[in-house]
């Protein structure tokens, strides 16, 4: 069944029509790539999902509910955890810290003003860590982290609240190449393994055709194609206005 | 009619020497992002070295420079001092923490208000009046002084000549580039000192121009950097942050507002005499409140751009170090057997600093944890003073209501206040804060019915002794500040520092970030009246200026001086800002000079603040 559901999205931004009506569905344990080359509208399509900004029409449906236009708060209350593009975490606090706030958030702690938090959820923080594999770094502040590991905290805090979605707007971008790779098997094991919806945008192809289940492609704003990454590389338009191009729209 | 036309020539004039020193101020902030309180000191400079110039020195006439030729030479000079305050001074600390650079400048403010004192007395100074400008048009039959219709044209020149500059001229376009985005400016290979240099000269030249042409209008008075910095701040923050053209607007507008004011008659409401041409103050301030509210960025400004334009970030917040927990212990301890050693004297002199080091540690937590400067922080002290005080007054409350009355009324302010200041940021929501401040002042100023006005409240004198009331104090200070570093530690200052790093984030993971801002804003304020209705008792009366500029300005020296990274940081810059102060006052006159030069010193020496110094030397550093 689809945990996500988007029905005919649409975003302009003065005349520009950035999302021009959008359709597509992620289903449970489902990998999803949303490619398209740069200004397809990709970030813009991203940040409607999760709040950031409202569309002009059109519906979000979470689990069935219908989530459009909710801040991004609420709809992360609903279960949808998301990494940025460029990566926002709390550089004063440690890695730790960061992913307890978030636990603290989802269980409902934060408007204790007098409870200790050193102690709180501390062994639930280091099990988050374990599975990203900063359990080792977890007291050093996130404002001296490499952005390789960076980006690994932000999944760990993703996955504070047991998401059933994950949005990861470009989770591998500044990385290194070999990074990419393992940062997103990563994901796709643990995807798999707690069945969570997984939704990113990504640029490099390795990443796309190596761990998504099934691929959609935007440009100008409009869907253009879809299916299994076999079939979307073998796709005519997707072909013409992306790969067509060369690899060098793709890469970093 | 007529008079309504002189007032709207009046406002014109007032508005021309306004946008003077409001533009400098604006360009210097687009550009260097200082907020800098020395600005109206480089306007009085100008208007006391002007006056020398032609004037002062004994010359027959108006000298050998003449009217003109002294006002502008005395701008220029007074442009070079700034560049030497600059050069010496702000250039080391640009990498400091943002609000850094504040503390800076405003020793440059106590070190001139000395000097000024030294060199040209404590006397007004009546100017020269203009050559060829003594006569008075007639305007619908007033008069109206030539000298005045000079100054209208004056601000639109000036306003002219500036967008010639930065609009055809490659060091204006660098200005703008820079104003925009400094960063990128940098990035492009252009040499940021000289041009921080460059246009520190233009706005403290400014400045002084701005000063010298009031000599026909006004004599020259020590008071004169502080009643304009007000006023220019207000100028700046509604026309935006770095805009010119907004300057000139913003200038215009609050110029009429006070010109037409003086034109409203007294009224009585439900028996209460409103005097509105009394209330001078509180319009402009309303006008920024509403137009910060509206228009967040001012009438003409842009939001700053940021993403890398991320200022320093905050140092992990850690569990406290065993040798500062033992050194807490032993001076709590200290101050628990003082009374056994100290004369009356030095049991005021200490309890008036633990009454401050309260005042400091509730700034702190809004400003470091929360990441919320507030440049107005006596509004809450002040409250808290009057609450205590109009209880004991209005309701012959007992201390003990009292000490619950004003921490009440100032949480109170700090919610209605704290809604509106949440919804702005950075230097901003500090600007919204001082306006908050200063309609408070205004209210217990002109108020006089309820709060006696300038005369104050009187008679608000402690149940208990002197010794009784320095533990009173020892137990505010000591409890409010565990509980304040408490808050830090807790799920909920963990949101707030989160909310802090990154808004975005924070969002993102559920947290309600206005929300939390909001609480924290309250919690900061109902510390501060605790400290303001302690402070009541102790002085067994309470004036406006409680709620007044230079009480705001206390404490964010006291935050600033101390760290405001570390949570002792407050505390012991409370002290040593305390401390200095009563000891300088008691052994010379020129107190603020010493002040002042202690102040830069500090800062030239600790560009983290004391604390925040002696924790780098503490705690081995993480990482990086």
């Amino acid at each position: 069944m689809s945990v996500l559901s988007v029905r005919g999205l649409r975003k302009s931004f003065g005349g520009v029509e950035a999302v021009a009506g959008v359709d597509f569905d992620v289903t449970a344990g489902e990998m999803l790539a949303l490619i398209g080359p740069n200004g397809a509208g990709k970030t813009t399509c991203f940040n409607m999902l999760m709040g950031q900004l409202t569309p002009d029409s059109g519906t979000v449906s979470f689990d069935g509910a219908d989530i459009t236009g909710l801040p991004p708060r609420a709809i992360w209350r609903r279960g949808v955890g998301r990494t940025f593009q460029i990566t926002a975490t709390f550089a004063s606090m440690t890695v730790a810290e960061n992913v307890k706030t978030a636990l603290m958030s989802h269980r409902g702690d934060l408007g204790r003003f007098f409870a200790r938090a050193t102690a709180l959820h501390k062994d639930d923080a280091i099990a988050l860590l374990d599975q990203v594999g900063m359990a080792d770094q977890r007291d050093r502040a996130c404002g001296v982290l490499a952005y390789g590991d960076l980006k690994r905290v932000e999944l760990a805090v993703a996955l504070a609240n047991s998401p059933r979605l994950l949005l990861m707007d470009e989770p591998t971008a500044g990385m290194a190449p070999q990074e990419r790779v393992a940062l997103m098997e990563l994901t796709r094991q643990l995807a798999r393994a707690r069945d969570i919806a997984v939704l990113f945008t990504e640029h490099d192809m390795d990443v796309v055709f190596g761990q998504a289940d099934r691929v959609i492609v935007l440009n100008r704003g409009k869907l253009i194609a879809q299916g299994t990454p076999p079939e979307v590389r073998a796709h005519k338009a997707v072909r013409d206005v992306y790969l067509g191009a060369g690899t060098t729209s793709g890469g970093h | 009619m007529s008079a309504l036309v002189v007032q709207f020539l009046n406002g014109l004039a007032s508005a021309s020497a306004l946008f003077l020193v409001a533009c400098g101020l604006s360009i210097i902030f687009g550009v260097s992002r200082i907020v800098n309180f020395a600005h109206g000191s480089f306007y009085m400079l100008g208007a006391y070295l002007a006056w020398t110039l032609t004037r002062g020195l004994g010359w027959v006439g108006y000298g050998p420079l003449g009217f003109w030729g002294g006002i502008l030479i005395a701008a220029l000079i007074v442009g070079l001092i700034g560049v030497l305050i600059e050069l010496v001074l702000l250039r080391r600390i640009y990498q400091a923490p943002e609000l850094f650079q504040l503390l800076a400048t405003f020793g440059v403010v106590l070190v001139v208000q000395d000097l000024a004192m030294a060199i040209w007395g404590a006397q007004d100074l009546l100017g020269p009046r203009a050559p060829g400008l003594r006569g008075a048009f007639d305007v619908m039959g007033q008069r109206f002084p030539e000298y005045e219709m000079l100054l209208i044209l004056i601000g639109p020149i000036v306003l002219g000549l500036l967008w010639l500059l930065f609009n055809r001229t490659r060091w204006g376009t660098l200005v703008r580039a820079a104003t925009a985005d400094r960063e990128m400016v940098a990035a492009l290979g252009v040499d940021q000192r000289k041009l921080f240099t460059s246009v520190f000269f233009v706005g403290t030249f400014l400045a002084a121009l701005g000063g010298g042409l009031q000599l026909p209008r006004e004599p020259v008075q020590l008071h004169m950097d502080m009643a304009i910095i007000a006023d220019a701040f207000v100028v700046v923050v509604v026309g935006g942050m770095g805009s010119v053209g907004g300057a000139y607007l913003a200038a215009l507008l609050i110029a009429q507002l006070q010109a037409f004011m003086l034109l409203v008659p007294d009224f009585e409401i439900a028996g209460l005499t409103i005097s509105i041409a009394r209330m001078t103050l509180i319009p402009s301030f309303l006008v920024m409140a509403v137009v910060l509210i509206l228009r967040p960025y001012g009438l003409l400004g842009k939001a700053p751009s940021h993403a890398r334009t991320q200022a320093s970030v905050e140092p992990v917040v850690r569990a406290t170090p065993p040798i500062l927990a033992k050194l807490g212990f032993a001076s709590v301890a200290a101050m628990i057997l003082l009374p056994l050693i100290a004369d009356e004297y030095g049991l005021m002199v200490a309890t008036e600093i633990l009454i401050f080091v309260l005042m400091a540690a509730s700034l702190h937590f809004m400003m470091g944890p929360g990441g919320m400067a507030s440049f107005g922080h006596a509004a809450y002290f002040g409250l808290g003073a009057y609450g205590a005080a109009l209880a004991a007054k209005h309701f012959n409350a007992p201390m003990e209501a009292g000490l619950v009355a004003g921490p009440v009324l100032a949480a109170l302010g700090g919610i209605l206040f704290g809604w509106f200041c949440v919804r702005l940021s950075g230097v901003y929501l500090a600007m919204l804060t001082l306006a908050f401040a200063q309609i408070v002042w205004s209210i217990a100023f002109q108020w006089v019915a309820v709060t006696g006005g300038d005369n104050g409240v009187l008679g608000v004198w402690p149940s208990i002794g002197k010794t009784g009331f320095f533990y009173l104090s020892l137990a505010f200070a000591v409890i409010g500040v565990l509980l304040l570093r408490r808050a830090i530690y807790s799920p909920f200052g963990y949101a707030l520092r989160g909310a802090r790093d990154s808004a975005l984030r924070a969002d993102a993971i559920g947290i309600d970030v206005k929300r939390v801002q909001w609480a924290a804003f309250a919690i900061a304020a109902s510390f501060a009246g605790s400290a303001g209705a302690l402070f009541a008792y102790f002085k067994g009366s309470v004036f406006p200026t409680y709620a007044a500029i230079p009480k705001s300005v206390d404490a964010l020296m006291m935050v600033l001086l101390g760290g405001v990274q570390t949570i002792s940081g407050p505390l012991v810059g409370a002290i040593v800002y305390m401390g200095l102060h009563e000891q300088l006052v008691r052994v010379t006159e020129l107190w603020r000079l010493v002040l002042g030069i202690a102040i830069i010193a500090l800062v030239l020496a600790f560009p983290q603040g004391i604390a925040g110094f002696a924790a780098k030397r503490f705690a081995k550093e993480d990482g990086a």
